[in-house]
């Protein structure tokens, strides 16, 4: 539906965002030269994992937070405060609970001025678009999850906006929920009957992506960027049984295991490669479990050869990307698997990981950390030249405060004391927040 | 929520007609009284020849009753009004809040006791030849001790709004008044109702003490059950003591009938939980005017009217968008708001030195140091006591669900009740068994502290899971161990919410509780709470100045350096 000669609405240049780290200690870029636009009659969806600021570039596009540098313009002016374009659809629905599922429809016509009676008619009518008659007097809270969100559209909706932005809009329902929703929501799409010219989705789903969009924009993380996009061109509505659909899915499965590999499409844009600090506190550790390491491994195990398509492992774990890749990067990470392609292949060691009894799993899990986590070898070094043999946590914390806004030096922290005390290397005091090299032992602990 | 009904509520309900008629009658009813008892408020007061005198015959208790409830209802008014704004103040700009919290913060461990003399001398220059400058200085002793729980409660809820509905807000472009009515009051509406509540039972101790005391050798009478309790005290008329205590049962019950019970099962729908809540407060009055016709009546005939107003206030305060902040003018504003506070803590160090040299001297800041620690021991004993006794029993309550929901009105209506009332019995056991009020002043701050201690066991053992109890039992722990592994650490975060008020309360008890009277036999003991209440009595400014000080640097202190430490403690550590 959408052509080069449809106006653009709305359009993002050069945008970068920057939170400040605490005590001047300089810069978090969570978004890094982002150029974007938005054309009249287009379904775009921004895809990439947590971390890559995709919410934070939706947020920006609809004037809630300011850019750092870079602008957004909309209808061809540049942006001051909320977009007057725009309404938005909430992960959590942002429904307040003290209004009628009518009095929440009708906030925004309410804000605008507009008479009593008006309001009361459009509110229906929107109200009627969701599905939603006969629940015009009930509260958000006799509601389901699925009805919160239609509410939701409704509100959205009822103000005929030019551009519907919807961040992880069926992210907190259950599967079978939302996918009747997403349904509904394509079809309301697909018979022109829509309320707005053009949506903005925010989310992790690539089927959903793939199933709503014309156009998916694929965010790189660790700063946000655009690694580039991919046109579906599908005839709409997109059928999940077109093979196209399945080769479409299991393509950007794969550029998005593989974060260095170019994204090849009309529109690829370039990829700046951003400059690996030479501290060991600058790699990222991903955020996964031991647990959650192990358990992947051992299910890898089960298949042929110990190798599975991507796509194919999380259909099976009913997991999300944003759940899975973590663990997958760590298993990568630790070289217990390798990606190639949309395929993972468990290595030897990673074979003998997860075959093994605890005691020598830990050994192999402590043997690849040293040898393949340089953070955990800068850790150990420090304790050993304490004479105490122990070091307060804070100073590891502010080493990854150095490259990390608070919030993630601490998730870093906390997944680092995960794996070290997996691995025996060292232990961690909670009450005391100590970091302690274990009692030297000949023997392994007993029991 | 109940949008249709409940079906207990269709059985139990009256015939619209008749709620109408009740509604009309109640109505009616509430404007005479209030008229009727209003007029008493400007009555001729040229002391010391024309006072108000009390009559203690009984049958003159409700009017008495009626005197003081008013009172408390203005004060709460005002209480409400001050809550809105200071914290809408404070949590909007960052540089008010900077300055209105601390200040609040000490706000609230000022004795407010200690203030009396203070504000009586200044409301009765303001009001010359009336009742309502000691009116006013009463309404403001109540207002002091309701108001700054309120007020934090309510900046609370406005820094923890759930982020998505403010970005709502924002994109949909609701102007300053629709944010305040739409989101920010209902928001923080169930937090404000209970604390209102909550510290309106705390009012009652004030009422009853500020209205009648002694200031600068001059008695002052205000009619009221205080007034009436005290002057049945001079008489050393127990009857009439028994009297205005039954008064005060019948009071404090039907205020929570009439007035909470409707506003918190009014409030249950600004719970921001988005599912059904397993038990809604119920109130036969709410339902009641939820049934009649008239209230929807005349709210339908207002509603063209409201919607004026309403479209007027939000066009004044239309969203204004406020472009960042230049670092570089912000960085010199924190440098100067640093500076200033340095230079108020100069101010006020210097105006302390000259005021210790002038006046008191350094000696009289030294006694009332000791006094301080003297107090400091009895409010320490207190909890110490409060706590062995009540834990184990407050814990006992709150595992047995039955129990507990029989017993906790009642002992949060021993928490509203004010403790004074019951220190004239207490001082007449204390006087024929010959106890020291050194000893006897712990037990009757306790009267009123003691429950804060055992509501918030109740609350905190309530909270403990029961799959960890079972895990408990299933483990075989018992005894010492028990409390050792799961009860303490369980109630721990409770306990400390209860310590903090139980000392803050104790603390400001000690004022009349250091020293009391039975006719004309005056007990006393030596502490900080006696040395301000006869500072006060004898008009001695220098030395209410110095005790009111010390007495807030105590609470001040405790506070900073034990309970917000217990209290960051239960934070990390025991959240359950």
């Amino acid at each position: 539906m959408s052509s080069a000669a449809s106006p653009v609405l709305i359009e993002v240049e050069k945008v970068y965002k920057r939170f400040p780290l605490p005590e001047g200690k300089g810069e978090f870029t969570v978004l890094s030269q982002i150029d974007l636009q938005v054309r009249a009659g287009e379904v775009l969806a921004l895809l990439g994992r947590s971390g890559s600021g995709k919410s934070t570039l939706l947020r920006i596009m609809a004037g809630l937070i300011p850019p750092s540098e870079g602008r957004v313009l909309s209808n061809g002016r540049p942006l001051r405060g909320p977009n007057p374009d725009v309404a938005m659809v909430f992960q959590s629905f942002a429904l307040l609970p003290w209004l009628t599922v009518q009095e929440n429809v009708e906030l925004g016509l309410k804000a605008q001025g507009i008479p009593r009676e008006i309001r009361r008619q459009k509110a229906l009518k929107a109200i009627d678009l969701v599905g939603l008659d006969g629940f015009e007097n009930a509260y958000p809270k006799e509601l389901s999850g699925g009805m919160k969100q239609r509410v939701g559209f409704a509100r959205a909706f009822v103000l005929e906006p030019k551009l519907l932005f919807m961040d992880e809009p069926f992210s907190a329902l259950d599967v079978l929920t939302a996918e009747n929703l997403r349904g509904e929501i394509d079809e309301l799409w697909n018979t022109q009957a829509f309320p707005s010219q053009s949506i903005l989705i925010v989310t992790h789903n690539i089927e959903e992506a793939v199933f709503l969009a014309d156009r998916v924009v694929i965010l790189g993380s660790k700063p946000g960027r655009i690694r580039g996009e991919v046109k579906i061109d599908l005839p709409r509505p997109h059928e999940r049984t077109d093979p196209r659909f399945k080769s479409l899915v299991d393509y950007i499965y794969e550029i998005m295991t593989n974060p260095e590999i170019p994204v090849t499409s009309e529109v690829a844009a370039p990829s700046p490669v951003s400059p690996r600090a030479p501290s060991p506190y600058a790699l990222p550790l991903p955020h996964a479990r031991v647990g959650g390491i192990s358990g992947l491994l051992e299910l890898i195990v089960e298949w042929p050869q110990g190798r599975v398509e991507i796509a194919e492992l999380a259909e099976r774990l009913q997991l999300a990307v944003d759940d899975l890749l973590p663990i997958l990067d760590a298993a990568v990470l630790l070289g217990f698997a390798e990606v190639s392609g949309r395929v993972v292949q468990l290595t030897e060691i990673g074979q003998d990981f997860a075959n093994t009894t605890i005691l020598r799993s830990k050994d192999l899990f402590r043997q690849q950390l040293l040898a393949r986590v340089p953070v955990f070898k800068s850790i150990l070094q420090t304790l050993e030249e304490k004479n105490s043999r122990s070091m307060r946590a804070d100073f590891f914390l502010d080493l990854w405060d150095e490259h990390f806004p608070p919030d993630e030096a601490e998730r870093q922290f906390a997944t680092a004391i995960d794996w070290g005390r997996y691995a025996e290397l060292f232990e961690y005091d909670a009450s005391e927040d100590r970091l302690y090299l274990p009692e030297p032992s000949e023997s392994p602990p007993a029991q | 929520m109940r949008t249709f009904p409940s079906p207990e509520v269709l059985r139990r309900q009256l015939p619209a007609g008749a709620a109408d008629g009740a509604i009309i009658l109640g109505t009616l009813v509430l404007l005479a009284g209030v008229a009727h008892v209003g007029a008493g408020a400007f009555e001729q007061f040229q002391p010391p020849a024309v006072v108000p005198r009390i009559d203690l015959d009984p049958r003159n208790l409700p009017y008495y009753a009626l005197r003081s409830t008013l009172r408390m209802f203005i004060a709460l008014a005002f209480s409400t009004l001050f809550t809105l704004v200071y914290g809408y103040v404070a949590a909007k700009s960052r540089w008010a809040e900077r300055i209105l919290i601390p200040l609040l913060d000490i706000l609230q461990s000022v004795p407010v006791l200690g203030f009396l003399s203070i504000t009586v001398t200044g409301f009765i220059a303001l009001f010359p030849g009336s009742l309502l400058g000691l009116e006013a200085a009463s309404i403001f002793a109540i207002f002091t001790s309701q108001v700054w729980n309120m007020t934090f409660s309510f900046y609370q809820s406005l820094r923890t709004l759930p982020q998505e509905l403010v970005e709502a807000a924002t994109l949909y472009r609701l102007s300053g008044w629709q944010r305040f009515t739409q989101l920010e009051v209902p928001a923080a509406m169930v937090g404000l109702v209970w604390n209102a509540m909550m510290s309106f039972g705390g009012g009652w101790f004030f009422v009853a003490a500020s209205e009648a005391i002694s200031v600068l050798n001059q008695e002052y009478t205000l009619p009221g059950l205080g007034s009436y309790v005290e002057a049945a005290i001079q008489a050393e008329d127990l009857p009439k003591l028994g009297w205005a205590l039954l008064t005060m049962v019948v009071v404090i019950l039907l205020v929570d009938q009439l007035f909470w019970r409707p506003l918190v099962a009014w409030s249950d729908r600004f719970r921001l939980e988005q599912s059904a809540g397993a038990a809604t407060p119920e109130s036969w009055l709410y339902d009641l005017l939820t049934t009649a016709r008239i209230p929807r009546l005349i709210g339908r005939r207002l509603a063209p009217l409201a919607e004026r107003v309403d479209q007027l206030l939000a066009y004044l305060t239309r969203p204004r968008w406020v472009d960042p902040p230049n670092p570089e003018a912000e960085r010199r504003r924190e440098r100067l708001l640093t500076q200033l506070s340095w230079l108020t803590i100069g101010g006020l160090g210097a105006w302390i030195v000259y005021f210790v040299a002038t006046t008191v001297g350094l000696g009289e800041v030294m006694l009332a140091f000791g006094l301080g620690i003297l107090t400091l021991l009895r409010v320490s004993g207190l909890l110490v006591l409060a706590t062995v006794i009540w834990t184990p029993i407050g814990v006992a309550i709150g595992f047995n669900p039955g129990l507990a929901k029989l017993l906790q009105p009642l002992v949060q209506f021993l928490a509203a009740f004010p403790a004074n009332f019951l220190f004239p019995f207490a001082t007449l056991f204390f006087i024929r068994a010959q106890i020291s009020l050194d000893w006897g002043s712990i037990l009757l701050m306790s009267l009123g502290a003691q429950w804060y201690i055992l509501f918030n066991s109740i609350a905190g053992a309530q909270s403990i899971p029961t799959d960890l109890r079972e895990m408990a039992m299933n483990l075989g722990l018992k005894g010492w161990k028990l409390w050792q592994k799961l009860i303490i650490p369980g109630i721990f975060s409770a306990w400390v919410t209860g310590g903090i008020t139980a000392s803050g309360g104790a603390w400001n008890a000690s004022i009349v509780s250091e020293v009391v009277t039975w006719g004309s036999t005056t007990l006393k003991a030596t502490g900080l709470g006696a040395y301000i209440a006869e500072a006060t009595a004898a008009g001695d400014w220098p030395r209410i100045t110095l005790g009111i000080g010390m007495m807030s640097l105590f609470v001040v202190g405790i506070n900073r350096f034990f309970w917000r430490r217990l209290y960051q403690l239960a934070e990390e550590k025991y959240h359950l």
